[in-house]
């Protein structure tokens, strides 16, 4: 009798484990969290960075509507990206909804998830730089406004490595692969890359593409066109990452690279490689980091070298044109027109521009050249603000611009594209299979 | 322990009269103890295990609602080359942690259960890993095995500084040495505990017959381990179907998909690419195959049966 009861309690234990075990991650939905939605107005935003500005933001608001105050939830970037897209699904996201833009924004607006905003956000319309609202518009019509910084991807060297090589810094791809060469062979990485991170690899093959083919190449891509993937100027980019790999632009252990540590900017401050092609968000880290290079002049950044015979115009730009709020259709019509109204007197504001330019950021605003040249450190920003303001196209990073499930699957592809485990033609065959 | 409980014996009709089952009722504590657990088990693991199956059958991205998908969902996971190779890595991740552990964990078990010097300084060491965390782990590993900044070039030792994370044939290695790094600690306590409980008499009737110490260990020490050793393998194949934590942070599944092994494959479907259905299909073959694993390895072990070794101690 014992004995029977014996084994069926371990099996039942067994079959209580593997069961928990997996409804813990594998289970649908994940309910809890702290409550939002609700009838009042509310925001979840991120910690870190650009925080003092929206709490300012917040703090504005609250003061000049003290019946109507803003209820916000902080959240580490991973954390909130975990949760927003359950919490929108669930009709319990709140009135401000942070997001990359994208293609998860055009997911929320296939699902009538976002209101249209109309007419709030016409004033903050004139101001913005064209290139960078566009990526809140869906059709022509406003689902989205940047709500920070605009952080495009630079190209930064280390002008101490590259002297002691007498290597200057290229603009053609040519010269590039002249430099890794030169590089190399004096017993440095040429190019740092976080290859474990993956996204850095993203970089690469967009400026190529954009310098190859132009923005329709991936506008192609976006709009679902049979075999664009295999577009000659993707192919032709792929082709030139795996020519770069094979030269050992990237060292022999990028994969290993780590970019959430900051791993692959480090490679370069500590001289032990030359470039590093990196969003402009990398810069704060390199004054921290290193100081003494940055002051010296010793840390460069440059635009991505041309590529000859490219269709693409060099003034083109690819990286995080900004982050951006939409106001939830689940919420109550009195929030989301508090949510307008947030939007249009303190998104971008006077204000948050000053706290912006304030930690070294450059907001997406125009007209802006006098006030960054007044600024305590003005060479980086007055680069990135010339950059994107004469940018024709802003190609938001294709990870973000693609449905979800298609951008899992270019990361996974790149990656062995970067590894030598699959060539052009195998990553473009396995990436029109996602259309 | 019963021994140590065991009533003062009563005249033999209050013996009998104590043993007889009331009518109707079974011996042993109510069934209704068993309630607390049974509905944490139903809330927390039948209901969200039927949703997933469920949702296999379903398309859904997260947003809006699910739509009626019908087997759609599991032809196309199980044709999947991705899929396929998460399953191959599973499988080769089981095989090789049980190959590398158990043998690791049964010495080590059988020498912290020893009387030599030093030992319980060096049980104390071989007993750390299992109080760390696996993400501080993994975190740890990944900071050590850095090619440019890690323990090669603190050490100055150049043959530390390979690719170990970033190259597809290293990877898998190097996840399943950590993986026995943080799991050999915890066998070894159960392989401990085990040789704890040989009787001393066995030992020494054999050392009177001229048995040596390896004929010691193989003649007494492992066949009384018996069932620490079904006990230990179960944890450890069971374990290995829902390694997650670790590789999620030491590798994400890469290289490529070199460390893609199904727990990470099902919640990269589910989490980052919104393919709720196809992360699901891969929810109910782990449950699967976890459950069938674990009866087999009952069925097999002739658990069922539970016959003494102590017979004639």
């Amino acid at each position: 009798m014992t004995l029977r009861i014996g084994r069926r309690t371990g099996a039942v234990v067994a079959a209580v484990s593997v069961a928990a075990l997996l409804a813990a991650c594998g289970g649908g939905k994940q309910p809890g969290g702290p409550a939002a939605g609700g009838d009042g107005f509310s925001a979840w935003a991120l910690t870190g960075g650009t925080e003092d500005m929206f709490r300012a933001q917040f703090d504005s608001w609250n003061s000049a509507h003290p019946d109507d105050e803003i209820s916000v939830e902080w959240f580490a970037n991973d954390a909130y990206k975990e949760k927003i897209r359950t919490a929108v699904g669930a009709g319990n996201s709140p009135t401000l909804i942070y997001n990359w833009s994208g293609g998860t924004l055009a997911d929320y607006v296939a699902n009538g998830n976002v209101v249209d905003l109309g007419d709030s956000t016409a004033e903050l319309d004139e101001r913005l730089i064209p290139s960078v609202a566009e990526n809140g518009k869906i059709d022509g019509t406003t689902y989205a406004v940047p709500s920070t910084h605009t952080q495009p991807v630079v190209l930064y060297y280390n002008q101490e490595v590259l002297d002691a090589a007498g290597v200057e810094v290229p603009t053609t791809y040519d010269e590039l692969l002249d430099a890794v060469a030169t590089l190399k062979d004096d017993g440095t990485i040429p190019i740092a890359l976080a290859g474990q991170s993956v996204w850095p690899e993203l970089m690469w093959i967009q400026y190529l593409t954009d310098r190859i083919g132009g923005p329709e190449v991936f506008q192609a891509v976006l709009d679902g066109k049979e075999g664009a993937w295999s577009d000659p100027a993707i192919v032709e980019a792929t082709t030139r990452i795996q020519e770069l790999v094979k030269a050992g632009a990237f060292g022999d252990s990028f994969g290993s690279v780590n970019a959430d540590q900051n791993a692959d900017t480090a490679l370069v401050h500590t001289g032990k490689a030359g470039f590093v092609l990196q969003g402009s968000w990398v810069y704060p880290n390199f004054m921290e980091a290193a100081p003494d290079l940055v002051e010296s002049g010793g840390l460069g950044y440059t635009t991505f070298p041309t590529v000859e015979g490219g269709a693409g115009d060099p003034d083109n730009i690819v990286g995080n044109p900004s982050n951006f709020w939409s106001v939830s259709a689940d919420a109550s019509p009195e929030a989301q027109e508090s949510a307008k109204e947030f939007i249009s007197t303190q998104v971008l504001s006077d204000d948050a521009v000053q706290d912006l330019l304030d930690i070294g950021a450059v907001p997406p605003i125009v007209g802006l050249e006098d006030t960054i040249e007044e600024q305590a450190d003005t060479d980086h920003p007055s680069f990135v603000y010339g950059l994107v303001r004469d940018a024709p196209h802003f190609q938001l990073s294709w990870d973000q611009a693609l449905p979800a499930a298609q951008s899992q699957a270019l990361l996974d592809n790149l990656s062995q594209l970067f590894l030598g485990q699959i060539d052009p033609e195998q990553f473009s065959e396995a990436m029109d299979a996602t259309l | 322990m019963s021994v140590a409980v065991a009533p003062p014996r009563v005249p033999a009709a209050r013996e009998q009269e104590a043993r007889r089952p009331a009518p109707g009722r079974s011996r042993g504590p109510s069934l209704w103890m068993a309630g607390p657990a049974l509905v944490l088990f139903g809330v927390f693991a039948v209901v969200p295990l039927l949703g997933v199956v469920v949702l296999s059958f379903m398309s859904w991205d997260g947003l809006g609602d699910p739509v009626w998908a019908g087997a759609d969902n599991w032809g196309r996971t199980l044709a999947d080359p991705v899929t396929q190779n998460a399953m191959r890595l599973t499988l080769i991740v089981t095989v090789v942690s049980w190959l590398f552990q158990t043998p690791v964990a049964l010495l080590l078990g059988v020498f912290m259960a020893g009387r030599q010097r030093y030992r319980a300084v060096l049980s104390v060491l071989y007993f750390l890993p299992l109080l760390f965390s696996a993400a501080a782990v993994a975190i740890a590993y990944r900071a050590l095995l850095d090619p440019n900044f890690g323990l090669g070039t603190a050490l100055g030792v150049p043959w530390l500084s390979q690719d170990w994370v970033g190259d597809p044939d290293l990877a898998l290695w190097v996840v399943l040495f950590v993986i026995g790094w943080c799991f050999v600690p915890f066998h070894s306590l159960l392989y401990q505990g085990g040789v704890r409980q040989i009787p001393a008499t066995m030992y020494e009737a054999a050392l009177l017959d001229g048995a040596g110490r390896v004929q010691q260990f193989l003649h007494i020490t492992l066949p009384q381990l018996k069932y620490t050793i079904i006990t230990s393998s179960t944890l450890m194949i069971v374990g290995s179907l829902t390694y997650f934590d670790l590789i999620f942070v030491l590798t994400n599944g890469g290289p490529g998909n070199a460390t893609r092994i199904l727990p990470l494959d099902m919640y990269l479907t589910g989490f980052r690419s919104y393919d709720m259905g196809k992360a699901s299909v891969i929810a109910v073959v782990l449950v699967v195959v976890g459950l069938t694993v674990s009866l087999l390895l009952n069925r097999l072990s002739g658990s069922n049966k539970m016959e003494s070794q102590m017979e004639g101690v």
